[in-house]
């Protein structure tokens, strides 16, 4: 488990990391906290031939309230978001979904921007982004872009990202402070990649469900809003569970879950109904307490 | 092979190697290896069955058709293998000037390795040095002979310089020896009275694609069917046990051997023979145990039991669990909807083996050790000896010992092992022998110290041998408890001015000891762990919430070792029943190479592990020492699994298969009608 030769770049500055993307194109692979690239490397499944190490870059972890909202950097460690003031305000959703990311030593390596760019089906960021309504802020020497993270995710590890691409950080909208939110999954063993994980964010009226948005990780290929289900369970009074168990009884025809893996279709779809029917639950007592 | 400057250099040269492949049918379940026309892990081989074993005891038969309960159950049991922190490793030095080849190797037994590279690589022993210092970890992987440890010691011979491999974690998952691949058959009969009469065992036990040298992988399968009920009184047994050849990785001997399949399917047999007599399982284990006061006694499988406590173990048990407050607590949680189960499992486990089977094998493995003991100059007591050091704390074990066996502070003993160039020959750490059998040794190495230095002291001071003791590295007179000599000022007079001593004391300040269990077999332990667990309704997941062991070793040397020996075998045990398992794909590509794919029981998951001891010391000996180092593991899994059923007995449905899959318990609580998975 030794990886191949690659050459090794450390730029201290943006510019000089595109240009180094912009060079190189699909040879290059981007060294954030190596968390996934690093035994990728060392396993010999990915051979990039540069590594483009962007630690060195200031400005690129900062954490800080924008006009536009909350503005996390790629660079951010998974604790320092986890334990950021800003994110508890603002998107406190991330903090509950980062508590179930791997453990306390990868937390304090890994970024955002490092999980988000490698679209792992089985991530809890990229549900987060999707159901955060995120914009993310991507860079080249061509010049900044804004993609929607609904837009971002497309594929199994496919995503937006053109080659000489990087994401320079993620800005989640002032708005979600008006919803209340609920992240949840069920792994084998805390901190390993969820069978079934399920981000959730509802406001509440009167104590009927007046907006909702669903985005589970683990089950399909990339995260997304499932409309159809938030939709229908609009209107819905908390505590109705026949209705609510009604909508969750439509999970299976509008989850396209990947099959082949190690637990069965109908198992996670089971644990997506569990995670929904508990999560409509939990946000409904957080509203009474 | 490749032999590079550096790891990373060898694997760049081995992506160069292409391998041109003719692939043959993969033959990876046990039972389809044993039908008559699977194809053939070996080509010319007749069959696949590598090994079978029967044994009949009694009339078997007959006591079904007499039973009045018969009861049967069909447990399977998947791969897993040991995972040692530190990998296995090897530095092999051949000096082509002296001939001599100098390896430095991560593994249990120096003085076998020793043997068989003198023997494999025609080197003279005495040109071979094998040295194992501290090893992180080996749960019996490390006992074998592995094809990579042979080819770098060859590998430096050809090249005349040292050469070194230290498996990543991806090799060892693809080259350690796996273990526990079973599906056993077994039946009991219960008679009127409520008493076993009867098992009956089919096993059989997925080999691999070779058997492991030089101890053989049927090795587990014996030692499976030989506790099984080991812990009853009953007298009539019909084992059988087939090893079946696969293309997968060799199996070897792996912490408490065999024994968790042999507990699991017995406690599982024990668990229905008292359902189906509608009594608790408490009772029926009470009333066919074998009773302290029958010992000794000879198991329906030939082998001796004596000095077993199993009615006092459950009983401490209960107290020890509060147990009539885990049966509210378990029967408050049901009324709120939780499902949980509390399983207890009784087991006895085989330690401190004796030569008979390997030694009757031809296979070249010391189950003797030897201990000498040297007194230095400055009344220290220097000790080589022949166990091995492999976390389990062995060398303290040992040094307590023999600071009490002489009479010294224990700061003044150290005892040295694991290197052949030094340390006397014999077995290593396997069996947990090392306080049974290394302890015994260490013990009267140690009292042959003490009376040379109580002879020689009483030679100088003009008194007797009986008038004197030595207590903490000082020779006193017994009657005047007065301080007569140190045993520094001892040595330093024989060593330097051996003319003030009387003429002719001769004065031995090295003795030796070597010992074992002479024609004895194996060395019974006995215990019994309960568990209690909770399932997690959403996603079928178990959750263990506490777990409790009663474990008999006999004499207890360090208690701090002994607890966390068990914790961490418990630990192991939960691991076989929830987490681990090496995986095939259909085409019998190996699917569990890291540890992301290979789960591994983890702190967070892990419940408290209550330990509590009875102490009842093995005859045999004069310190008593059992072996205790897997006890832990032989019976955790069957606890889990009796556990687990319990809480699912009353969906109707059961668990019987280890790991235990989040699905299958699911699947037992009545979901998913039809297997989606097939």
């Amino acid at each position: 488990m030794k990886p191949a030769r690659v050459d090794y770049m450390r730029p201290r500055s943006l510019e000089a990391a595109l240009q180094l993307l912009t060079t190189h194109g699909p040879d290059a692979a981007i060294l954030g906290g190596g968390q996934s690239l690093i035994p990728m490397l060392n396993l010999r499944v990915a051979a990039p031939s540069i590594l483009v190490d962007i630690n060195a870059i200031a400005g690129m972890n900062e954490i800080v309230n924008g006009v536009s909202g909350l503005q996390i950097g790629a660079v951010a460690r998974h604790n320092d978001v986890l334990r950021s003031p800003l994110v508890a305000d603002c998107a406190p959703l991330l903090a509950q979904a980062l508590k179930h990311v791997a453990h306390e030593a990868i937390r304090n390596r890994g970024t955002l921007g490092g999980s988000l760019a490698l679209a792992d089906p089985a991530a809890e960021l990229p549900a987060c982004m999707v159901c955060l309504e995120a914009n993310i802020v991507i860079v080249s020497s061509r010049g900044e872009r804004v993609v929607e993270a609904s837009d971002f995710f497309q594929g199994i590890y496919e995503t937006a990202l053109e080659p000489d691409e990087l994401i320079l950080r993620v800005e989640i909208p002032a708005s979600n402070r008006e919803w209340r939110c609920h992240f949840d999954e069920r792994a084998r063993r805390h901190g390993d990649f969820a069978m079934a994980g399920l981000a959730l964010m509802m406001k509440l009226e009167g104590g009927a469900i007046v907006g909702c948005k669903i985005v589970y990780a683990g089950l399909e290929a990339f995260p997304r809003r499932l409309v159809n289900i938030e939709d229908a369970l609009l209107g819905i009074k908390l505590g109705d569970d026949e209705r609510i168990d009604a909508v969750i009884e439509c999970l299976g025809a509008s989850l396209d879950i990947l099959d082949g893996g190690e637990y069965p279709v109908q198992y996670r779809l089971r644990l997506a109904g569990h995670l929904l029917r508990n999560g409509i639950g939990a946000v409904g007592r957080s509203v009474m307490t | 092979m490749v032999v590079a400057r550096s790891r990373a250099i060898a694997e760049d040269a081995l992506e160069l190697i292409e391998v041109e492949w003719s692939e043959l049918p993969a033959i990876l379940s046990m039972e389809a290896a044993l039908a008559p026309d699977a194809a053939k892990v070996h080509s010319g081989a007749s069959t696949n069955l590598c090994y079978e074993f029967n044994h009949v005891q009694g009339l078997v038969n007959r006591a079904f058709e007499a039973a009045a309960f018969k009861v049967t159950k069909r447990l399977r049991f998947n791969r897993k293998t040991g995972v040692p922190l530190e990998p296995r490793s090897i530095l092999a030095s051949f000096e082509p000037g002296s001939g001599s080849l100098v390896a430095y190797m991560s593994h249990q037994m120096p003085h076998q390795m020793q043997l068989i590279l003198s023997d494999l690589l025609d080197i003279p022993l005495g040109d071979v040095r094998v040295v194992c210092p501290d090893v992180g970890g080996g749960f019996g992987i490390k006992m074998h002979v592995y094809p990579e440890e042979m080819a770098v010691c060859a590998a430096s011979k050809i090249l005349g310089r040292p050469v070194k491999y230290i498996a990543d974690r991806v090799e060892s998952m693809l080259s350690d020896v796996h273990a526990r691949e079973h599906v056993v058959e077994a039946s009991m009969a219960i008679d009127a009275d409520g008493l076993i009469t009867a098992m009956k065992v089919d096993d059989i036990q997925g080999l691999g694609a070779f058997s492991i040298y030089p101890r053989s992988s049927t090795a587990e399968g014996m030692s499976a069917l030989r506790a099984m009920g080991a812990a009853y009184n009953f007298e009539k047994i019909e084992v059988r046990l087939r090893s079946a050849l696969q293309n997968k990785v060799p199996v070897g001997q792996y912490r408490s051997v065999g024994h968790p399949i042999a507990v699991a399917v017995t406690e599982d047999l024990v668990e229905e023979a008292a359902f189906v007599r509608n009594e608790s399982s408490l009772d029926f284990r009470r009333r066919n145990f074998v009773r302290s006061d029958a010992m000794p006694w000879t198991s329906p499988m030939g082998v001796p039991m004596m000095d077993l406590s199993h009615h006092a173990c459950l009983e401490r048990l209960l107290d020890l669990c509060d147990y009539k407050n885990v049966v509210a607590q378990v029967a408050a949680w049901r009324e709120a909807g939780r499902v949980v189960g509390f399983g207890v499992a009784s087991f006895v486990e085989f330690t401190a083996t004796g030569p008979e089977g390997y030694g009757r094998g031809g296979v070249a493995v010391s189950s003797i050790d030897s201990v000498v003991i040297t007194i230095d100059p400055k009344g220290n007591a220097d000790t080589q000896c022949s166990a091995a050091e492999i976390g389990q704390g062995i060398q303290q074990g040992l040094a307590q010992i023999i600071a009490d066996a002489i009479g010294l502070p224990i700061a003044d003993v150290r005892v040295s092992m694991g290197d052949t160039g030094s340390a006397p020959h014999g077995g290593g750490a396997w069996s947990s022998r090392g306080a049974a059998i290394t302890g015994e040794v260490a013990w009267q190495a140690g009292l042959k110290m003490r009376s040379e230095l109580v002879r020689a002291a009483a030679a100088m001071l003009q008194s007797q041998p009986e008038q004197l003791t030595i207590v903490e590295g000082v020779i006193i007179d017994r009657s005047l408890g007065q301080t007569q000599i140190r045993v520094s000022d001892l040595a330093r007079m024989v060593y330097f001015t051996p003319y003030d001593l009387p003429d002719g004391l001769d004065v031995q300040l090295t003795v030796s000891h070597v010992g074992g269990r002479g024609g004895g077999t194996f060395l019974p332990t006995n215990g019994i762990q309960a568990s209690l667990v909770e399932i997690d309704v959403a996603s079928g997941q178990v959750h263990p919430l506490k777990h409790w062991v009663v474990e008999d070793c006999g004499r207890i040397i360090n208690p701090l070792l002994v607890d966390e020996q068990i914790r961490g075998g418990v630990v192991q045990g939960i691991g076989e029943a929830l987490y681990e398992q090496c995986k095939y794909n259909e085409d019998g590509q190996f699917a569990s190479g890291t540890l992301a794919d290979y789960l591994l029981p983890m702190a967070a998951n892990m419940p408290d592990i209550i330990v509590s001891h009875i102490e009842t010391p093995f005859s045999g000996s004069t310190l008593g020492a059992k072996g205790a180092g897997e006890a832990g593991t032989c019976a955790a899994p069957a606890a889990v699994l009796n556990a687990v059923n319990d809480a699912l007995r009353s969906f109707g449905g059961r668990i019987d298969e280890l790991p235990i899959t989040p699905f299958a318990v699911l699947r037992a609580m009545g979901e998913f009608d039809e297997d989606p998975s097939e």
